[in-house]
């Protein structure tokens, strides 16, 4: 058995050969040039990210010139901080509530979408299957609109606001558990849980004993992975949102930075990076547990292989 | 699947009802309709009025939106292929931490990115404090008002690490010992490139260029944040801006189902052709 599942851009790719590491330095190439763009690119990427952040930490209302090291824009500042400004505030916990609910939805609905489509074979799944992957790619836009339009002109048992919210981003994000526990699903392959069964498992308990622990890593990966994109989602929660108290921290963001710009709105940015780099972190030792458990090899590389 | 089919499926008809509706005449609400055979077509055809015929200023921003998505995705490539072939071939040790790198974006939110650049592009803000030396030269440019190449470095900025990783996966699936066999044959560096690498990267470009291209087309918050002007407004924004004026949810959706015509064809050949990978598999 091995750690690293199947890359779930296999699926998503065209071709699903077993990931190959041979390019890795070939002797003697000379890549100068290649790095040097690598390194600029690098730097063009993260650095402007980095300055938001060092100046979240700025003592003046400035976002160019350094005023010295404060904590002003979280906690002690009376009007502007993230503590004290009653609408930041509101976003970031009503963000959070988002992301945990969000997630807690998805990946349990996801995983049990990707085993039924592992045994399940015919047109509907295949259906269901098209569909799934289909929210992949639509342009959010299109989803927010509908579900916008459902909730205001049908009759729903929900309103906009906080559940419309998480209905859409549920919606949005299951592709990813579906498609992440389907690649894994499809290395474990079904002799596991043939064996289960021979030695007296019920099929609930099959699954339950045998093939979830074995999904671990896949049901890991895809909680990240909806949880750090829900805690960024825009469109969605945009048109799904019925007044201030449903706001989240991008709506913030995309209201106020060009009319009101404060450094208390790149804290605000910056605590929502730390929670996902958190949210990683945790993820990471979480996955180390489960291979030692397994006496497997637990680095980045397998835990990566697995997206 | 029944969750699917509620909020996907049903909503999308929605749109349809809605976009072939009629709207109330007093208080200016959409009325959908919601038996097909009685739909009716005046939103749409004034869509398609201002589309195409003598009132047409919807045309102009659908081109521009082409324009910017092309350019935005011919800059994704030129950028991230380089990039993702040398992580690919040549990062060695550094390899894992390139990876990371290149990944961190992901987690970064799109606003946090968006806003990282309003405060270095800002009139006061890092970058014209450092062309114009700290206001020695008069070189001060008002970045964000309305500068279309602003625009579409956003879109790039934004949406290249979905260009990077599909590229990188393909390209990291090119067997040394094929290169090995070019050089052996007698390619030199660019025909190796051209003959042997080119090629077979192709599905790695699809992807990234669909992956890149199709949010790219209902993107209406980067030309907000970085320009705020009627000189770069895309397809994305016309959507929005129906939507949160009243009386024209009908429009914002016949435009929307214009737009979704487009990009089905695209969006099927993408899904279908992963899916059919995996039935091989």
């Amino acid at each position: 058995m091995t750690v690293s599942a199947a890359p779930a851009e296999a699926i998503l790719d065209s071709s699903r050969s077993p990931r190959r590491r041979a390019l890795r330095g070939t002797p003697g190439a000379k890549a100068y040039g290649l790095a040097t763009i690598t390194a600029v690119y690098l730097l063009w990427s993260l650095l402007p990210v980095a300055i938001t952040v060092l100046f979240s930490f700025n003592e003046g209302r400035s976002r160019s010139t350094w005023q010295g090291f404060s904590l002003r824009w979280y906690t002690w500042d009376p009007t502007g901080s993230i503590i004290n400004d009653e609408s930041l505030r509101v976003a970031l916990l009503h963000t959070f509530v988002l992301a945990v609910l969000a997630t807690l939805i998805t990946v349990p609905l996801g995983v049990l979408f990707a085993l039924a489509l592992d045994r399940w074979r015919g047109r509907i799944p295949a259906g269901a299957n098209f569909l799934a992957l289909i929210t992949f790619v639509i342009p959010e836009i299109a989803l927010a609109i509908g579900l916008l339009f459902m909730v205001t002109y049908l009759a729903t048992p929900f309103g906009l606001g906080t559940w419309a919210q998480v209905i859409g981003l549920v919606t949005y994000q299951l592709a990813y558990p579906i498609v992440i526990c389907r690649a894994r699903l499809l290395t474990i392959g079904a002799h596991y849980e043939e064996a289960a069964r021979d030695l007296g498992a019920s099929a609930l308990g099959a699954v339950r004993r045998v093939i979830l622990p074995m999904l671990f890593p896949a049901i890991l990966v895809s909680a990240i992975l909806v949880f750090a994109d829900v805690l960024d989602d825009f469109v969605l929660v945009r048109y799904l949102s019925s007044d201030a108290s449903t706001e989240t921290t991008s709506m913030r963001i995309y209201a106020t930075a060009r009319a009101a710009p404060s450094p208390a709105l790149n804290a605000m940015a910056t605590v929502i990076l730390a929670v996902s780099i958190l949210t990683i972190v945790v993820g990471w030792l979480l996955f180390r547990r489960w291979a030692r458990r397994q006496g497997e090899k637990a680095d980045m590389g397998s835990l990566a292989s697995t997206l | 699947m029944v969750w699917i089919a509620l909020f996907f499926l049903v909503p999308l008809y929605v749109v349809l009802c809605v976009a072939f509706g009629t709207s109330d005449p007093v208080f200016r609400t959409a009325i959908p309709i919601w038996n097909p055979l009685e739909w009716q077509f005046a939103q749409v055809q004034v869509v398609w009025e201002r589309l195409f015929g003598a009132d047409n200023f919807y045309l102009p921003v659908v081109l521009r939106t082409i324009v910017y998505v092309v350019l935005a995705v011919c800059g994704c490539l030129l950028i991230a292929f380089p990039v993702a072939y040398f992580t690919a071939r040549f990062a060695g040790r550094f390899r894992g931490l390139v990876l990371a790198l290149l990944i961190a974006p992901f987690i970064i939110s799109y606003m946090m990115r968006m806003l990282a650049w309003i405060n270095l592009l800002q009139p006061d803000g890092l970058v014209n404090s450092i062309i114009t030396l700290g206001g020695l030269l008069p070189l001060e440019v008002n970045w964000l008002s309305g500068k279309p190449y602003v625009v579409v470095m956003g879109l790039v900025y934004g949406y290249i690490p979905y260009m990077l990783l599909p590229l990188f996966v393909a390209l990291d699936r090119i067997s040394p010992s094929l290169l090995e066999a070019a050089r052996d044959l007698g390619a030199g560096g660019v025909s190796t490139f051209r003959r042997v690498i080119l090629p077979m990267s192709i599905p790695g470009i699809v992807a990234g260029t669909l992956l890149v291209s199709l949010p790219m087309m209902g993107d209406y918050f980067t030309s907000d944040m970085l320009s705020k002007s009627p000189k770069t407004t895309m397809i994305g924004n016309l959507i929005n801006l129906s939507i949160v004026s009243p009386g024209q949810a009908g429009q914002a959706g016949a435009l929307l189902i214009l737009v979704l015509l487009v990009l089905l064809v695209p969006m099927v050949w993408y899904t279908r052709s992963n899916a059919r990978a995996e039935v091989r598999s």
